[in-house]
């Protein structure tokens, strides 16, 4: 569904992606794990072309990414920002619209569809017509994720979606992400450094740091065969946290 | 009051098309150059730069420069195509720099989204960008809009009517009412624009179509007024109006009336009146075929325009040569001579005269070193003064320029103690002021003369003999009371001029023209 093949891009001298190889099956999805700087969101930004790659190639849907227009390659592809992105001169309503009204679509079909977006991210009709200012993060990350979903892509890239979100609100929306994948059979890579976010929710976990992908795997293969040092300690991470909140809850030292 | 209010509707209305024509030309062309600007980097700084240079011309030098421009491209170069380009140019900056400074503001994520949902560069910039700096570009509007109405008060003197008529008109006469009038007029435009582009704003921010809807009524319902009280064409191609010049005072405000006047009663020609045009403006207008009369002076013509040198002779070999050289060089006829001299004169207090024995240019000249001198915006730029400064050795403790309505009020406050005076002006002897004695004739003769354009003497032989009719008509005391009328006893100078041609027999008026006369 999506191929990524031999992807470098520079910035002057600096080397911010390297190499970069990998796929990702239809209705699966890839998390990009890595601490700041490791490449991930410029990685992402090249699968549909905000950022235009040195070398190698990008395939989404069976199509070569160089060959379309870029505004068409992305209007194909859902994309949730890190920011979240929402337009603060349109209303709730009319963010999630925007994809529509640039595909054409008439008024009727997008009253419809946004009002069924609204439902299927969980929010309440009610907020329609309110200004994004008047929502809390949560609530905005969410008209975010329906306005991704708005076109009915196949694909969707998510750079740090929940990032900025307090645990809660992180919790409830990570759960309501994973349901929806399944149910709409999504292909989606996504950006993180949060490991415990890539394990619960990625079918396959790539490890990133320096530019270079150092590892792609599912989290089984992952924990079992480590490429080195580095990917043994993220993972092993989440693990520790556990355990220390797990004896801290239990009144053990 | 009523009296200057009745003029309301006329000057208001022209200022209003000519606001608003500049005003929506500029946004229509600064929004765009903006957006331009903000895309190719490498013309910001030459745009923006040259957009501030514009600015810091002043006013009324930039609405000034505009004459011998257009002049020099064929085009009118008075009235109101000179303001209009002018006005146009000054309300580019602010809009252009908002319009940069709101696209350059938008936040980069809010522009990433756009991008990363596939909108194109256009829609980016019709859905995203445009609106985000929406604000900041009104805002620009806004200062430009109380600028230009500001402004167009300044297109009086190139030939534009404009609420500075009311303006320009009362400072040289003295009228505070007149004064007042243009001031809150304008004053009150100003505020109704801008509310008016305000609610526009306001409403497309906040989705408000009544809000817009009434902003945008009231804009229509001024503009269909303003250019429904424009001036006709008045009637038949075959009686177009004559067009009379006055430049910026009293003296000429009169003389155009009494023009007008003449010519209305004599021939039944409709007339119009350009007033306070600037001193050569109103020349090269004639000229250009711009006015079809006006009242000059032997003396400015033979210095100023024809640029001569020296003394020029009598009263009687300054005017031949005048008429000689207007008629070979300009195509324009000395219809009149009316028959009295307002010549540049100098003038002390009677007790100033007193003191220090004063009664000629000599005595002036042996104790100018104490003393300080002031005199209109033109006269130290005149060869009029190299020759009487060279003739009688004058030098002063200090010059100083102002505006010759106030120089009567500066000196017999005893802030200057010297003045160029005029000698037709009422002032003089209100004020008791003395006037020195030119022996050496180095300031030449100021005979008050009408001069008519090539198009009048062609087209309008009627209209030319009630202006030579006029040769001989008006003698200096009878000029010094009408102008003392204007500026001391607070007549307009239409008034003034109604009571002088009441009192003139209308020599070779048609029988039965005058009912009881």
């Amino acid at each position: 569904m999506i191929q990524v093949t031999g992807l470098t891009r520079r910035y002057g001298d600096a080397l911010a992606v390297a190499e970069v190889t990998f796929h990702v099956e239809a209705g699966q999805v890839l998390a990009l794990v890595g601490g700041s700087g490791a490449g991930k969101t410029t990685t992402l930004k090249m699968i549909n072309r905000l950022v235009e790659p040195d070398a190698g190639h990008v395939v989404v849907e069976g199509r070569d990414a160089a060959s379309l227009e870029p505004h068409a390659l992305r209007r194909s592809i859902g994309y949730v920002f890190q920011g979240i992105g929402l337009f603060p001169h349109m209303t709730v309503a009319e963010n999630v619209a925007l994809p529509l009204r640039l595909a054409g679509w008439g008024r009727g079909r997008i009253d419809a569809r946004v009002a069924e977006l609204l439902v299927l991210v969980g929010l309440d009709p009610s907020l329609a017509g309110r200004f994004p200012a008047a929502l809390s993060g949560g609530e905005q990350q969410r008209v975010g994720v329906a306005r991704a979903l708005a076109p009915s892509p196949r694909v969707m890239l998510l750079d740090e979606p929940f990032g900025a979100l307090d645990p809660l609100t992180r919790d409830r929306l990570q759960r309501s992400f994973d349901g929806l994948r399944r149910t709409l059979g999504l292909t989606a890579v996504f950006v993180t450094h949060d490991m415990a976010e890539a394990l619960v929710l990625a079918d396959r976990i790539g490890v990133m740091r320096g530019g270079r992908l150092v590892q792609v795997g599912t989290p089984a293969e992952l924990a079992r065969s480590p490429a080195d040092e580095g990917v043994a300690g993220l993972l092993d991470t989440p693990r520790r946290l556990a355990h220390l909140v797990a004896s801290r809850l239990e009144g053990r030292s | 009051m009523s009296e200057q209010l009745a003029h309301l509707p006329e000057y208001l209305s022209a200022h209003v098309r000519l606001t608003l024509a500049a005003l929506a030309t500029g946004i229509l062309l600064a929004v765009p150059a903006g957006v331009v600007v903000s895309r190719l980097h490498a013309l910001e700084t030459p745009v923006l730069a040259l957009a501030s240079v514009i600015q810091t011309v002043p006013a009324l030098a930039l609405l000034a420069m505009m004459v011998p421009l257009l002049s020099g491209l064929g085009l009118p170069g008075i009235g109101t195509l000179p303001a209009f380009l002018a006005l146009v140019l000054y309300s580019l900056l602010p809009i252009v720099r908002n319009t940069v400074t709101g696209l350059h503001g938008v936040d980069p994520p809010v522009l990433e989204a756009a991008r990363g949902l596939g909108m194109t560069r256009n829609e980016r910039l019709l859905h995203v960008e445009l609106p985000l700096a929406l604000p900041v570009i009104v805002a620009g509007v806004r200062t430009a809009t109380v600028w230009t109405v500001g402004m167009a008060t300044l297109s009086t003197p190139i030939g534009a009517p404009s609420l500075g008529n009311y303006i320009f008109g009362g400072l040289q006469t003295r009228n505070t009412a007149a004064i007042v009038t243009g001031c809150v007029a304008a004053a009150l435009l100003a505020l109704g624009l801008d509310g008016v582009v305000r609610a526009v704003a306001a409403s497309l921010a906040d989705r408000r179509r009544g809000l817009l809807a009434a902003a945008g009524a009231g804009l229509l319902a001024l503009a269909g007024w303003a250019w429904a009280a424009a001036p006709r064409a008045e009637g038949a191609s075959d009686r177009p109006p004559i067009l009379i010049g006055a430049k910026t005072f009293t003296e000429q405000y009169v003389l155009a009336e009494i023009l007008a006047g003449t010519v209305q009663a004599r021939t039944g020609r409709p007339t119009r009146t350009l007033a306070s045009l600037g001193s050569t403006v109103a020349f090269d207008a004639l000229r250009r075929g711009e006015i079809d009369v006006y009242v000059d002076y032997t003396g400015t013509l033979w210095a100023t325009v024809m640029g001569r040198k020296g003394p020029g002779g009598s009263r009687r070999d300054v005017e031949a040569d005048v008429r000689r050289w207007l008629i070979d060089q300009a195509g324009v006829t000395l219809a009149a001579s009316l028959g009295f001299e307002n010549a540049y004169c100098f003038a002390v207090r009677r007790d100033t005269a007193a003191r220090l024995g004063l009664r000629t240019l000599d005595d002036l000249a042996r104790h100018a070193r104490d003393l300080s001198l002031a005199s209109d915006y033109e006269f130290f730029g005149r060869e009029e003064w190299r020759a009487v400064a060279a003739a009688y050795g004058l030098a002063f403790r200090a010059r100083r320029t102002m505006d010759p309505s106030l120089l009567y009020q500066a000196i017999a406050a005893g802030q200057v103690d010297a003045i160029t005076a005029y000698s037709s002006d009422g002032r003089i002897e209100a004020l008791g002021l003395v006037t020195l004695e030119d022996e050496r004739r180095a300031i030449p003769p100021y005979d008050a003369v009408v001069l008519a354009g090539r198009r009048l003497v062609r087209e309008a032989p009627n209209v030319l003999a009630a202006l030579r009719d006029l040769d001989g008509a008006i003698d200096v005391a009878t000029m010094r009371a009408l102008n003392r009328l204007v500026d001391e006893e607070g007549r307009t100078p239409a008034a003034a001029a109604g009571i002088f041609l009441r009192g003139r027999p209308h020599r070779a008026a048609p029988s039965g023209a005058r009912p009881g006369g």
